[in-house]
């Protein structure tokens, strides 16, 4: 026999032919196992990511196997390799296409903080022109940290409220960046 | 087709130009000319239509900063190759920064454009009659030309670094 394991159901009232439990979680539970990804890969991260996504690594195992290569199908933005302050327009660009809900993951050093590129056309993070989920250290990091930052961002997606959008607390977060 | 040698070429040009080629030397092989800023232009037209020197192919353009040589701190080289004959040769010219001028070399060679573009972006070198002088590499909202010595490399933006891990 395989031994596939299944997502776990959430906590729940169950009686003979019912189970109660909350929309949120069953909603959460599924978006979490189902992540559409949009790879926005500019360097050697990205290399690391393409193993990820490999047979080796594979992370169709937490359901993300679906690349969406237009961010308007995406829901998450994995940002991965050094962003030039040229290329800063384009990456918010790309996010502002996103529809709600949606999460980014900043992959490595350059997209979390320039890395070793501390230089004059070099954007030092990405988090200077849009919010940012999860940070992965390295320098790349390799496939299993990669997709511990997705397993990460699941957490975050399972517990998150449905209404993320209309909280207080993320509008001003979004108006920090100048975004609607 | 005859070889060219730099020996030749070397008498060529100091009895065609004279006093306004300071120093020619031979480095790794190749024939640098250094020339005075103001017969530039006539040389390299002079190179590229001379029937036997004949450089009808733009290697490079570039440019260099020396901050320490007074009136003379930027420095274009451009480099040839005739291509029949393989002979390249390198132009030397340095102009002060003062007044960064020097004639554009698109009438002769359409590859200048976008060398040229580069120079002035991250030097500053302004070539009088270019078609399109603009930044080509770097943000277009870029006001300083980045590579002169007088502009740190690092990102001044940076707060989380501390400057004496950095050496700065």
């Amino acid at each position: 026999m395989s031994d596939i394991k299944i997502a776990e159901a959430p906590v729940s009232i169950d009686g003979p032919g019912f189970s109660l439990t909350s929309l949120d979680k069953v909603v959460g539970l599924a978006r979490a196992n189902s992540i559409w990804p949009l790879p926005f890969a500019t360097s050697c991260c990205g290399i690391e990511f393409m193993a990820t996504m490999g047979a080796n690594y594979d992370l169709a195992r937490f359901g993300s196997e679906r690349l969406s290569f237009s961010p308007r199908q995406a829901d998450l933005l994995m940002v991965m390799g050094t962003i030039a302050k040229k290329m800063g327009p384009v990456l918010r660009q790309v996010y502002l296409q996103m529809a709600e809900p949606r999460w980014v993951i900043a992959v490595g050093a350059c997209a979390s903080s320039g890395g070793i590129f501390d230089t004059y056309s070099v954007l030092q993070g990405i988090d200077r022109v849009i919010p940012v989920d999860v940070y992965v250290p390295g320098c790349p990091p390799r496939p299993e940290q990669i997709i511990d930052g997705v397993m990460r961002i699941q957490d975050l997606v399972k517990t998150e409220s449905l209404r993320r959008r209309n909280e207080p607390e993320y509008k001003q977060l979004l108006a920090g960046y100048g975004i609607q | 087709m005859a070889t060219l040698t730099n020996e030749y070429v070397q008498s060529r040009i100091a009895s065609q130009f004279g006093d306004k080629i300071t120093e020619q030397v031979e480095s790794y092989g190749m024939l640098t000319v250094t020339v005075h800023h103001e017969a530039y232009f006539d040389l390299i037209k002079w190179l590229k239509e001379d029937a036997e020197i004949n450089c009808m192919f733009l290697t490079d353009l570039t440019a260099a900063h020396y901050p320490d040589r007074k009136e003379e701190e930027l420095n274009v080289v451009v480099h040839l190759h005739n291509l029949p004959a393989n002979f390249r040769i390198r132009v030397k010219t340095y102009i002060a920064s003062a007044h960064p001028h020097l004639p554009s070399l698109t009438p002769l060679y359409k590859g200048a454009n976008w060398m040229e573009r580069e120079s002035f972006d991250f030097f500053g070198v302004k070539f009088t009659g270019h078609p399109k002088l603009k930044t080509i590499l770097n943000v277009d909202d870029m006001d300083y030309h980045p590579m002169l010595k007088q502009y740190p490399m690092e990102d001044q933006t940076r707060e989380d670094k501390d400057n004496k891990y950095f050496g700065r």
